[in-house]
């Protein structure tokens, strides 16, 4: 039975004068506030916040946390997210002191072993993009792609060239043209293709010498590999472009291929989905980015580089690249992200990596094997490390729409894949289960689809049935926002 | 360690169910070329134990504020941590779970996020929050993006005074392939912005005036009268806060802001090297759907009861695309969560505590190092709240690491940012930070170290 007053908005259990924090006693000699601040900068009454005891706080949000559904708890096959276990370790080692209380204006002698796990961290990305030139910086994968369409623009500018063009294909993740529109780039979308994969023919119709960047995820969103990836990164190159590869699906082909070698020259990586960052329900994410030798002096600052000391020592230093673009956010990056990468690449080895890759797409393949003939996936012989279904038979026969299985499966204690994405795919549903998923559950996961293609439409448009709340009405919260909350008048 | 479940014999198993004798098979697709024939030149694999020895050894080549006294401050501090936020916080309900995209499988979440939302409201002073951006710096681009949007004015913007350098950098950046123009109006003698240029600056193509306070160099600004200056040209103030300083200080959304926006790492979040750390903004209730991230709306299940969900995704990346208010996708959620705890810790009378300490504690030390032979204050008629410049009678850098020595650690050094509109030699210059956690014992300390 659920405690429901605990999970009362925090607001309606504050009562006027409870409270929680007590705070020392001031060892200092003191004098009145309005003789160090004049009266018309101070506030007139106290903050608003909600008054309330400690008890309280622990036991409101411990209850909500149990409404959440996470991979601690449950199966998360959200495609294209690469939702695998975060594990623990990384937890109690990022928080070591030394790491997690470092000031951002420490004196660089006084951290050198911190920088030092950042520079190898540079390096371990760089290996395994095969693009040698890191920058820890962006905060976030968009931020990644936004940093790196940035850096292009800086070089062309310095070129002399105003290439205003950014192409990418319709099956691109949302983030690819907002970043380039942000860049200040124009956007132009390539079709989709019967067979899912680039038009390799539309292409080159429109690249041109206005096109400064090809966008390009790889293995794409429909988890296929574009075998045509070094002709295409061929064509863009002929005229002057530069080819981006969006990360978000580098645990497919992590030591199997590598962006640098198959015609990439700039790209992204999400830490928190390709190595075990938690993504904390929304974040934080650390999205590094990894360019060609020539883009280097574009990265933005700083960057670490390791020199020898005068004693013979090795030193790490904090360096900002020649032509750097500047700064996309304040202080060095998501440190505690990229900490809980390094933990996980230095856990698997070169080894380790590779094994990761392959049997994410083991799990894919198999999930997809024994789905097809209820959720078929219309693109590819075998995918990568997720396939898209497709739910439209279901839908025109029987009315059950993917959203209706994503919220069915919750109820049976799974968490939805991703459903309508990509857009290219009707009634899509994106299945990633991850390397970190055991044959039984991805046999319990697919029965359950199973049951739920059996159930009536009409018991399932309803759905979910056993959680605290079902189908919230969005279209309501769009007309009349509530963002927060605000006291009754007059009850 | 590889954190894998198949057994050989379940490999087997699955592999024969797809059709296949190997997994290098699905590999196909990948063109033979482009298939990497050796291993990644990547470290060997460490169990637990080594890896454990091994950073425990490369963090004992560093320190931080655990091992050290920090008066540390340029826009990361050294607060309390109260203990609810690291144990609820650890909690993998909330930090293994993805954006809440499925709402019935978020409610936690979301419910936080709304809370969130409230409480950055009450200590802003605004009427809506979003559910979080990156950080500060990101957040002083984000909310002129926003300003130029919702003016539609792209002209000019305006930055008025001591901006953190860094965040000037950013906005630079962000802003650095358009036309438009980034004024930087210096501060006056006492440490504050020039009104009487800014007035000047502010013209009719002017979208924003963005306001730092208490500024950079720890001073306190009229912002009532800046948004007076602002406002006259129809332009939108956007006031970069401490969090910290809302125990004390008026709230900015009482004084005239439009956009509020902070780096809200004093709120519970450790330093870590400056990240992650968490963006916070704030504005009026007319720009709601020109507001960049995410927001968090309370509306109304299939029976009727209460519940909350991601609200106006439209303005959002997935689905307007290249017109997306922003590219933003991932946020700062679990700092978000933090923050939340650390308020709700806090209540208003923590808050105002909080700040009170900051404020005694930090003129406390400038009196005391006011008082040392060859030491300035500057600026020391100017309020301040937990910062302040010291004109040193050295470089800053050499007193920096003679006090380093003795383990105590201040700074930045003015010198090392690009100049300071309006601060001409910062050679002797910098900043010295005094959170409610430095004891008087530790500021003595820390005067006796600059003598």
């Amino acid at each position: 039975m659920r405690n429901t007053l605990s999970t009362q908005l925090i607001f309606d259990l504050s009562s006027p004068g409870r409270r929680a924090a007590r705070l020392p006693q001031c060892d200092v000699p003191t004098r009145a506030v309005e003789e160090l601040i004049p009266a018309k900068f101070l506030a007139q009454k106290p903050l608003p916040l909600p008054e309330v005891a400690e008890p309280d706080i622990v036991r409101h949000y411990v209850n909500l946390s149990t409404l959440n559904m996470s991979v601690d708890t449950h199966f998360y096959p959200l495609g294209s997210c690469t939702m695998k276990y975060n594990p623990k370790r990384h937890e109690r080692l990022s928080k070591l002191s030394g790491i997690v209380d470092v000031h951002p204006y420490q004196q660089a002698d006084r951290m050198q072993g911190l920088l030092a796990i950042l520079y190898e961290m540079q390096n371990m990305l760089g290996e395994i993009a095969g693009l040698p030139a890191v920058s820890l910086q962006p905060a976030a994968g968009a931020q990644g792609e936004l940093t790196a369409l940035m850096v292009a623009a800086a070089y062309f500018r310095d070129k002399g060239e105003n290439r205003r063009k950014v192409l990418f294909p319709a099956s691109a993740h949302g983030t690819n043209p907002a970043s380039a529109a942000i860049a200040g780039f124009d956007c132009v979308q390539l079709p989709a293709t019967a067979n899912g994969l680039m038009d390799v023919e539309e292409l080159r119709k429109l690249a041109d010498s206005s096109t400064a960047c090809l966008m390009v995820t790889n293995p794409n969103t429909l988890g296929l590999f574009e075998k045509q990836i070094a002709e295409v990164a061929k064509i863009i190159h002929d005229v002057g472009g530069l080819v981006y590869i969006d990360g978000a699906n580098m645990n497919a082909i992590m030591g199997i291929t590598r962006p640098g070698d198959f015609g990439g020259d700039m790209m992204h990586y999400n830490v928190h989905k390709t190595f075990t960052g938690p993504h904390g329900a929304g974040g934080p994410g650390s999205g590094p980015i990894a360019v060609r030798d020539f883009l280097r002096p574009y990265l933005p600052a700083p960057i670490i580089e390791k020199a020898t000391a005068e004693n013979g020592k090795t030193v790490y230093q904090l360096v900002t690249p020649e032509k750097t673009i500047g700064k996309v956010r304040t202080f060095f990056g998501n440190v505690g992200i990229l900490i809980r990468g390094y933990c996980y690449l230095r856990t698997l080895g070169p080894e380790g990596v590779r094994k990761a890759a392959e049997h994410a797409i083991l799990n894919a393949n198999y999930l997809k094997a024994i789905l097809k003939d209820i959720l078929p996936a219309a693109h590819g012989e075998y995918c990568l490390h997720e396939f898209v279904a497709s739910a439209s038979k279901l839908a025109k026969e029987k009315q059950i729409s993917a959203m209706d299985i994503a919220k069915r499966l919750l109820d049976f204690g799974f968490h939805a894949p991703t459903v309508y994405f990509p857009l290219v795919v009707p009634e899509a549903l994106m299945m990633e289960p991850t390397e970190t998923e055991s044959k039984a559950t991805l046999d319990a996961f697919a029965e359950t689809i199973r049951k739920i293609t059996e159930e009536s439409a009409e018991f399932l448009h309803d759905a979910p049935h056993s959680l605290p709340v079902s189908r919230p009405n969005d279209v309501q919260a769009a007309r009349q926002p509530v963002l927060s909350w605000s006291p009754k008048v007059g009850v | 360690m590889s954190y894998l479940f198949a057994t050989a014999t379940e490999e087997q198993a699955m592999l024969s169910r797809i059709g296949v004798d190997s997994i290098d098979q699905l590999l196909q697709q990948i063109p033979k070329p482009l298939q990497l024939d050796k291993l990644l030149d990547l470290p060997p694999a460490l169990s637990e134990m080594e890896l454990e020895q091994h950073l425990r050894q490369l963090a004992s080549q560093s320190s931080g504020s655990t091992s050290r006294t920090c008066f540390q401050g340029g826009g990361a501090y050294d607060h309390y941590i109260p203990s609810v936020v690291d144990e609820i916080t650890g909690r993998g309900e909330y930090y293994t779970a993805y954006t809440p995209y499925q709402a019935e499988a978020s409610q936690g979440t979301l419910q936080a996020f709304f809370e969130y939302q409230t409480m950055i409201c009450q200590l802003t002073g605004m009427q809506v929050s979003n559910a979080s951006l990156y950080e500060g710096g990101g957040s002083v681009s984000e909310a002129t993006l926003m300003a130029m949007r919702t003016t539609g004015r792209t002209g000019r913007v305006v930055i008025a005074g001591a901006l953190h350098p860094e965040y000037t950098q950013v906005l630079r950046t962000y802003v650095g392939h358009t036309s438009t123009e980034v004024i930087h109006i210096p501060v006056g003698s006492d440490g504050t912005v020039d009104l009487t240029k800014l007035a000047g600056a502010i013209d009719e193509n002017t979208a924003a005036v963005i306001v730092q306070n208490p500024n950079f160099l720890g001073n306190i600004e009229d912002l009532a009268a800046i948004a007076d200056l602002t406002h006259a040209k129809e332009s939108l103030m956007v006031v970069s806060t401490d969090p910290i300083s809302q125990g004390l200080l008026a709230r900015p959304g009482d004084l005239g802001a439009d956009i509020v926006v902070a780096e809200g790492q004093s709120l519970g979040i450790p330093l870590q090297f400056g990240g992650p750390y968490l963006g916070i903004l704030a504005c009026r209730n007319d720009f709601i759907r020109r507001m960049p991230g995410r927001l968090i709306g309370e509306t109304i299940d299939r029976t009727g009861g209460r519940c909350f969900v991601l609200s106006l995704q439209a303005r959002e990346q997935h689905i307007r695309r290249d017109k997306a208010t922003s590219n933003i996708c991932t946020n700062q959620g679990l700092m978000a969560l933090r923050a939340t705890m650390f308020m709700a810790q806090m209540g208003p009378q923590g808050f105002r505590e909080t700040a009170e300490l900051c404020l005694q504690k930090a003129h406390y030390a400038a009196t005391q190092i006011a008082a040392l032979p060859g030491y300035t204050i500057l600026f020391s008629e100017t309020p301040k709240f937990k910062e302040f410049v010291i004109q040193a009678p050295q470089s800053a850098q050499t007193l920096i690491e003679k006090v380093a020595k003795a383990g105590v650690d201040i700074g930045p050094a003015l010198s090392q940012f690009a100049p300071i509109p309006g601060m001409a030699d910062t050679e002797n210059l910098l900043l010295v930070a005094v959170t409610e956690q430095r004891t008087k014992a530790q500021i003595d300390h820390l005067v006796n170290l600059l003598k």
